[in-house]
């Protein structure tokens, strides 16, 4: 029988990394991966693998990994995942192949570490030379450089299809450089993984918003076909009264300084980002995780996560709540703001809150919080994020006027090929979904060139 | 990369530069703003386009921060990173019969091109153009053939009326119905015109320029109460009713990086000095 236990990757000590924009998790060393590796019992049914939204053949990479082939491992890897190095990483393996992994249901036991396994492989660096197949003298735009687009543009690029991507920022990555920290996921990381993209032959054109400065019907009309994958990037606000309260920020903003900005290297980098002593983060997603980890790291001496449910309902990845609390963050469960109070300079000082119990489950499944009465208290903070969620940005939606939405604003796409009311036109992602994961945005970029390509030969 | 194609000093510490990109004569409408980057280090910059020309768009800058003294510091034929605009919604042009447009300071640039497609457009235009002195009035003989009359104001009176805009625009509307009043300046000029246009029940459009980071509705940190709504100068905007405007919020907003700004500022001068010694 293989070892009941996944074996630990190292991490920097916490106190260590508060200190300093390092990545947390180091990874595995040979030896370590090897004895992972061996724990995988390559099952003939592959349950894994229909737990990956990009149908990644792990027991194959895995199986070449353990038997040191590396290259093997790495092209098997590759030849699913454009992206494998960020999916090891920020991928929710604990909800997806490794949920399936029969591994995990011993008791007492834990899944192979598939993730890990993954970023083991991808970290390695070997060189894939990408099978890039003849032209088939076809064209596609491709609508932002996220997680969903370059996963499209790969994938077609191998089929030979000619790509372009147009991308509103100076570079590529989306939520992966705008979004995700340093910490989490080295820049160097997502650079190398676009890099990889563009040796495929696809075209990036940066500082290009499609509805903006290029107008949307003219890439209907020049190209073969049109992937929209623009993300969910409006911030929401709570919209409680205080909001515009000096030192309240959404989490986009806080994190586009830091990560797509480089805030953190201020003054070195232009872009300066605000830090005060007691920081006050609201939500409990990843992105919640990702601002209140980073708060700490600028040098708030307090951060308070403060969220209206409970633990049990908290969205965000099991992993990244514990590093938080490694990190000293607080917890404040079933408390919800209601007002932001200000000083004379308008600068915030404290936040009223309201305790919260949970009653009947609501539309999520998860049970609504609901208002104790007289339970009004104030909790003194000097700055604020509300990380909250995303919505579609309705202003780059408003760029493609012809495309049908559906009922919460977002893209009305089919969800098995990311086709629109337009013939010639697919979505994919959170500009379709609402705000999800990268595996999710890349499954359905997956779908969609597969859905691309048949469309293109006409099928 | 976008060529700086010319750069000349216009004003003490102002600059009036065309760089060169591709398309963006073909879309930029008055009132809209590009957002530029220098370098790797460099912030992203949103700036009011002041006019375009086949493959060039003009910008007028004055040096505040470490970022404008460094985009001005860029000379003729050196390269900026990135370009992207334009962005931002057009200013709402028609024929209202009399309009009044006011520029102050380095605003003046900015409303250049409203004066003049509202003059296209069969209006008759009235301008108002402030500065703290003489030597500050920016533009004033560009503006000259779009203007069908012009005050001219300075805090010291070393041109024109001794005062503020106000005090033009005071004379203006006693004299005439005014149908629009565009505005752009200072937040401080913007929010007094818009109460004085309040008072005479006028339309008075302003653009705000808050604090941006992405410039595309990525952030909110440009927010603003505008009636009951909270709206984002870069994708709502950046034009609004400046009679709506929640203008001292917005004014407290504005100097959240002060300390930031100085820091940033000192460093790069000492950088500087260090390379001149």
């Amino acid at each position: 029988m293989p070892e009941k236990n996944k074996t630990k990757m190292r991490e920097l000590d916490p106190i260590q990394r508060i200190g300093c924009f390092e990545e947390v998790a180091l990874g595995y060393s040979k030896e370590e991966a090897l004895k992972e590796a061996a724990r995988c019992l390559q099952c003939k049914n592959q349950p894994c693998v229909s737990g990956c939204p990009v149908g990644i053949n792990i027991p194959g990479f895995i199986k070449a990994l353990r038997e040191e082939r590396y290259k093997d491992s790495a092209m098997i890897l590759k030849g699913d995942n454009n992206l494998p190095a960020v999916c090891g990483r920020v991928c929710p393996q604990e909800k997806q192949c490794e949920a399936r992994c029969i591994l995990g249901r011993v008791p007492g036991g834990d899944a192979v570490a598939i993730g890990r396994l993954e970023r083991f492989v991808a970290d390695l660096e070997i060189p894939v030379e990408s099978v890039v197949k003849p032209s088939i003298h076809k064209k596609v735009a491709v609508i932002g450089a996220g997680p969903a687009g370059l996963t499209v543009a790969a994938d077609l690029a191998k089929e030979g299809v000619s790509v372009t991507v147009f991308e509103a920022f100076h570079t590529a990555g989306g939520v992966l450089v705008y979004g995700i920290p340093e910490f989490r996921l080295p820049k160097k990381i997502v650079s190398n993984e676009v890099q990889f993209v563009q040796e495929m032959g696809v075209e990036f054109r940066f500082n290009e918003i499609v509805g903006r400065t290029v107008p949307f019907e003219e890439l209907v009309n020049d190209y073969d076909a049109v992937f929209i994958g623009i993300g969910a990037g409006a911030p929401r606000f709570m919209g409680i009264p205080g909001t515009n309260l000096n030192n309240i920020f959404s989490a986009s903003e806080f994190l586009t300084r830091v990560n797509l900005m480089k805030a953190y290297l201020f003054p070195k980098y232009d872009t300066p980002v605000k830090i005060k002593d007691r920081v006050a983060v609201i939500g409990a997603g990843n992105v919640t995780m990702d601002a209140a980890r980073t708060a700490r790291r600028l040098g708030a001496k307090e951060v308070h996560i403060v969220y209206r449910r409970s633990e049990e309902e908290m969205p965000a990845r099991l992993e990244e709540y514990h590093h938080a609390m490694e990190e000293g963050i607080k917890l404040h469960c079933l408390t919800l703001p209601v007002e932001y109070l200000g000083d004379a300079n308008n600068n915030v000082v404290a936040m009223k809150c309201v305790k919260m119990t949970l009653g009947e489950p609501d539309s999520s499944g998860r049970r609504r919080p609901v208002q104790l009465e007289n339970s009004e208290f104030t909790m003194e903070v000097d700055m604020v994020i509300e990380a909250i969620g995303q919505t579609p940005n309705a202003v780059l939606k408003a760029g493609f006027s012809s495309v049908q939405l559906n009922k919460w604003g977002s893209i009305q796409a089919d969800e098995e090929t990311g086709r629109t009311n337009l013939p010639k036109v697919f979505a994919g992602g959170d500009i379709v979904t609402g705000a999800a994961t990268v595996i999710e945005a890349m499954g359905a970029g997956k779908r969609s060139a597969k859905a691309i390509l048949k469309y293109l030969a006409g099928v | 990369m976008y060529k700086v194609i010319s750069r000349e000093a216009i004003a003490p510490d102002t600059f009036d530069i065309w760089l060169e990109h591709p398309n963006i004569h073909k879309r930029a409408k008055p009132g809209q703003f590009l957002i530029l980057r220098l370098d790797e280090f460099s912030e992203r910059i949103p700036l009011t386009i002041v006019s375009t020309a086949e493959g060039r768009v003009r910008v007028i800058i004055k040096t505040i921060g470490k970022s404008t003294y460094k985009l001005c510091a860029v000379m003729p034929g050196k390269t900026i990173a990135d370009i992207v605009g334009p962005l931002g919604n057009p200013s709402e042009i028609d024929r209202f019969g009399t309009v009044c447009v006011i520029g102050g300071g380095v605003g003046i640039a900015p409303l250049f091109p409203i004066a003049k497609a509202l003059k296209e457009a069969g209006n008759r235009v009235i301008g108002i153009l402030g500065a703290a002195k003489k030597e500050l009035l920016i533009m004033k003989d560009e503006f000259l053939p779009h203007l069908d009359e012009l005050y001219i104001t300075t805090d010291d009176g070393s041109e024109g009326i001794k005062g503020t805009v106000t005090v033009a625009l005071q004379k203006v509307l006693k004299k005439e119905k005014v149908e629009v009043i565009w505005a752009i300046g200072p937040m401080v000029m913007m929010k007094f015109v818009s109460l004085m246009a309040a008072e005479n029940n006028t339309l008075c459009w302003v653009s705000l320029n808050p604090i941006m980071v992405d410039g595309t509705g990525m952030c909110g940190a440009c927010r603003a109460e505008v009636g009951e709504e909270v709206e984002f100068a870069c994708v709502h905007g950046p034009e609004f009713d400046g009679r709506k405007v929640k203008w001292d919020e917005l004014i407290k907003r504005q100097y959240q990086y002060r300390e930031e700004e100085k820091r940033a500022m000192e460093d790069y001068l000492k950088e500087m000095g260090g390379k001149n010694a």
